[in-house]
């Protein structure tokens, strides 16, 4: 090896190093811009949602003024009278997401705090699996057992609730929503060094407090994205509120009302019987584009927050 | 003598009281957990009194029928499990690819910032506006059809957002040591994030596809929006077929129903025999994600023992 | 260190051009067949209400037992849906509750689609109650409009305000969800005007919802599909209805739909057919399959069938080819199987 190196002329053998260098690079760069191109996929998804809510309600807005929109306190595209509030819509939605966020966010970063600073390593590979198997219980079952399971049940604790309610959907909900939160927030605790929890023990700090004023904080990114996608997937939820809730749209923030909410909406009338372009048509598109901002103004708050809050270590 | 003596007991006694704070989270989490589970438990017993007794070999070979003890789940199963396929080679490749991009490849600039919200974002989207957005681009634009493809792309364009979050977290977790490891040794980027921070991830990254897969096998709204049939008696073509070259993909431009579709509409029947037959495709469904969690879980546990810093 | 990237390059290759393969697109029959293969052959699509669904999926089953190697496949995209289907060429039959309406027709004109209007069966609208509510046995369609109609909201909310020898309890009402075929018809007949109605009362596209609903309820009344009423008759008791004051009580049945003694809330269900998809065989095949069977197969679904002769005439006009509507956009109220049978007549 040695004498071939010797033999070879200097320039030569610097060329083909650069050569090397250079291919590798392009091979980098290509990489690098397929990589790129993947990542491009959201936003071309966005942009492809975008365009096709902001078209049809283009064609919405025409008839409807905003500012009807945004303060007409019913909505009732669907009956002869026509009112076009989408505040009806909104409480409900925001209604059943508080409900379920207020169960899930607890409940939720309770057990990824459980799971990875008080349990043992088996006890944590067992209820992981188990938690995650909840997410994978299809949404419609978790609808009927609403409806039929917790509705019911509820109305022993509450017998003037009715047999849609929003109570029910939420806190079904936010069980529905506890893995996405506790699986997240869990794997970015115990991504921190045990440097850093080793530390606080040596200087007597309980679980607890290890917990929560060293790993919690060093996890903060990590938890922020978990209650994020917790939020967007309440926010975004179809199928247990279109079945538990009620598909009344009705201008409350009362849990023990029924309504519907923007999603349930949608599903009702792209289920239904309206003649596509028309105006009741229009409205599916119209609330989608009310829930996508929604949605994006949460993320943006999100987003801001885990910038400020990041730690580096 | 005394102040030293009275010094420790009230040390004494704030390390008691720590240590009670401590065992009653620790029995907070455990009464959380058990929430979650006795929640688990009555859903699946639930499902498994009604539908149990309906669950034979005819359940599955089956195809729907109007009357509740012929009808089975054999059009329904196979275009989910042909629908999960399509959708875990979409969004696995992509979610991972951009994953790695943003937390690799990507600076402080605006255009990484926008992706990260645009991503953040379309979690939040109803499944229902993917059904929308489908319908407009894979179904006519593209001329797709209402095929299993549509649907696949659909369920993958979904699911996208979860595994790139999860990506970057378990990326973002491996330690900047073992960056500056690979680099020192003269490796290029690539090199440093597929021979040292992609093996490290790959249990987070399981998590999140775990997590993902498991949403859309359960999703009905966007494939009735794409045009999901209700009754369908024949299956997809077989992709393996007897002349060249041998494996076909025109199972992806077939017709199809699922498992969620079927449950939800043999819960809206009349014919009270029907909520039996529900329950227990509910039962199929269930069994299914498990056997695909699992899978996942039991790659993860393992990749996961070896992980130690 | 090259050989992995090399082995994953060559794989990502492999990868490339199997998705080509798929990429360009299904084999066409012809191509199949030159192969020697089986031609997949092509599928007879119905799509649209989920009222007519469950009669359109019990011909549809038997069909496809008896003739294995046709396919057929049924949708349930909402009435509305489905005639944007068909009209778009999409879909080969529409499922209707109603009649095509002067939106659609412009579409379907636009896009060239002729059709052909075929009755299939009739649904009666059940007005149901309790079992255990002792004091209604029938109603009128007057008292009806007045628990029904949007003035209604909040005003009237207890069953001695409708009829005053009703008791003096709370009155809960469930009915079709807003989207639904059931709504428009129901409110059109009710309240004059389709859509409209009052908005509180606990609405379902799921009907076996309100069933439940009415079943645990005493002071609840109901509407709902036939079918569900006939599977259910433990659980709710259907009312009589009197189109006048002082008409007979009639109650729901297929005798009482078929002498047109169900007034008004008695109404067909259609099926649309795609002129250019009824010259395929097998099409025809199937079309003619559908209005043999439609008669005993209807009532095994728990819809009415229509007689006969009704059959006789669909067959009649598809033989003749006469396409179009006789409703000319208007929804069909109050059509009792003998007008629709001179209507389709004088067609």
């Amino acid at each position: 090896m040695a004498s071939a190196e010797q033999s070879l002329p200097a320039s030569k053998h610097a060329k083909g190093r650069l050569e090397f260098r250079r291919s590798r690079h392009v091979k980098e760069q290509i990489i690098e811009a397929l990589l790129l191109g993947a990542a491009m996929v959201a936003v071309l998804t966005t942009l492809g949602i975008v365009f096709i809510l902001v078209r049809e309600s283009l064609s919405f807005f025409a008839t409807v003024p905003l500012w009807q929109f945004l303060t007409d306190t019913e909505w009732t595209p669907l009956f002869a009278d026509q009112r076009f509030g989408i505040m009806v819509l909104l409480a409900g939605t925001l209604t059943s997401s508080a409900i379920a966020l207020s169960v899930a966010i607890p409940m939720g970063t309770v057990i990824a705090i459980y799971l990875s600073e008080f349990a043992s390593d088996r006890t944590r590979e067992i209820w992981k699996p188990v938690l995650e198997l909840l997410a994978g219980i299809p949404t419609i079952v978790f609808g009927y057992f609403a409806l039929f399971l917790v509705t019911p049940l509820l109305q022993v604790i509450f017998p003037s609730l009715p047999g849609f309610n929003l109570l029910s959907a939420g806190l079904v909900m936010g069980i529905m929503i506890v893995p996405y939160i506790s699986s997240i927030s869990e794997d970015a605790m115990r991504a921190v060094p045990m440097a850093l929890r080793e530390g606080s023990y040596a200087m007597g700090a309980t679980r607890l407090q290890t917990a929560l004023r060293v790993v919690v904080p060093a996890a903060f990114s990590g938890i922020a994205a978990a209650y994020t996608l917790g939020i967007s997937r309440a926010v975004g939820e179809t199928m247990i509120v279109a079945v538990a809730a009620g598909q009344q749209p009705n201008l409350t923030f009362n849990p023990f009302d029924q309504a519907a909410t923007i999603t349930a909406y949608i599903v009702q009338v792209s289920k239904g019987d309206l003649p596509y372009g028309s105006i009741g048509y229009q409205t599916i598109f119209a609330a989608g584009l009310t829930l996508f901002l929604l949605t994006l103004v949460f993320n943006l708050i999100g987003f801001w927050l885990k910038r400020r809050f990041r730690e580096v270590y | 003598m005394s102040a030293q003596t009275a010094e420790l007991t009230a040390i004494r006694k704030m390390i008691a009281s720590h240590k009670r704070r401590d065992l009653m989270f620790a029995g907070l989490g455990f009464v959380a957990l058990g929430i979650a589970f006795i929640t688990f438990v009555a859903l699946f017993v639930d499902m498994l009194v009604d539908g149990w007794p309906r669950l034979s070999a005819e359940f599955f070979t089956n195809y729907a029928s109007r009357r509740a003890e012929q009808a089975g789940i054999l059009a329904a199963w196979v275009g989910t499990f042909s629908i999960m396929l399509v959708t875990a080679v979409v969004a696995v490749p992509i979610g991972v690819a951009a994953g790695v991009y943003l937390e690799e490849y990507g600076g402080r600039n605006w255009l990484t910032n926008l992706i990260e919200i645009n991503i953040n974002n379309l979690a939040g989207v109803p499944s229902i506006v993917y059904g929308l957005l489908a319908l407009g681009m894979f179904v006519h634009t593209f001329g797709f059809g209402a095929s299993v493809l549509t649907a696949g792309l659909t369920l993958g364009l979904l699911i996208l957002p979860i595994v790139i979050v999860a990506t970057r977290e378990s990326i973002r977790a491996v330690p900047n040591s073992m960056r500056e490891a690979a680099y020192a040794l003269g490796a290029t980027r690539w090199r440093m994030v597929s021979d040292h921070v992609l093996p490290y991830s790959t249990p987070g990254i399981l998590t999140g596809v775990i997590i993902g897969l498991s949403r859309a096998i359960g999703e009905t709204a966007p494939i009735i929006t794409i045009g999901a049939v209700i009754f369908i008696m024949f299956l997809p073509p077989s992709p393996i077929n007897t002349d060249f070259p041998f494996v076909s993909f025109d199972w992806l431009w077939s017709d199809f129903t699922a498992l969620p579709i079927q449950i939800f509409n043999w819960t809206s029947r009349p014919d009270a025999a029907f909520q039996a037959n529900a329950s227990a495709a509910a039962l199929v469904l269930v069994a299914m994600t498990l056997a695909m969690n699992g899978l996942a879980i039991w790659i993860r546990f393992r990749l996961r023992r070896r992980l130690k810093w | 260190m090259d050989s992995t990237f090399q082995r994953r390059a060559a794989a990502l290759i492999v990868l490339a051009a199997t998705l080509a393969l798929a990429a360009c697109g299904p084999r066409s029959a012809d191509q199949t067949a030159a192969d020697g293969g089986a031609a997949p052959p092509q599928v007879i699509s119905l799509d649209g209400s989920s009222t007519v669904f469950p009669i359109s999926e019990a011909i549809a089953e038997e069909f496809q037992m008896a003739n294995r190697q046709l396919r057929v496949t049924v949708g349930v995209a909402g009435t509305g849906g489905g005639m944007r289907k068909f009209c778009r060429g999409e879909v080969d039959i529409a499922n209707a509750s109603r009649p095509i309406q002067k939106e659609e027709m412009a579409a379907c004109e636009a896009s060239g689609i002729e059709y052909f209007e075929l009755p299939v069966a009739y649904d009666a609208l059940s007005v149901v109650v309790n079992p255990a509510n002792t004091w209604v046995n029938d109603i009128s369609i007057e008292e009806l409009r007045k628990i029904w109609e949007p003035q209604a909201q909040g005003v009237i909310t207890r069953w001695d305000q409708i009829n005053p020898a009703w008791p003096d309890q709370p009155i809960n009402l469930y009915g079709a969800g807003a989207d639904s075929g059931t709504f428009d018809y129901f409110t059109e007949v009710i309240t004059g005007k389709a859509k409209s109605s009052r908005g509180d009362y606990t609405a379902s596209e799921d009907d076996n919802v309100l069933v439940q609903g009415v079943a645990n309820d005493v002071n609840a009344l109901g509407y709902f599909g036939f079918a569900f009423y006939v599977d259910n008759q433990a659980k709710v008791r259907s009312l009589g209805i009197k189109a006048t004051a002082d008409a007979t009580p009639v109650l729901p049945s297929v005798a009482s739909v078929i002498d047109g003694s169900y007034m008004p809330l008695a109404r067909p269900m259609f099926i649309y057919v795609n002129t250019k998809a009824y010259e395929r065989p097998e099409v025809k095949q199937f079309l003619e399959f559908y209005f043999s069977s439609v008669g005993r197969l209807a009532g095994e679904v728990n819809y009415v069938p229509l007689p006969p002769r009704a059959y006789d005439l669909v067959r009649q006009h598809l033989a003749e080819g006469r396409v179009g509507t006789v409703f000319r956009g208007e929804p069909a109220t109050a059509v009792s199987i003998e007008d629709l049978l001179a209507k389709e007549a004088g067609f």
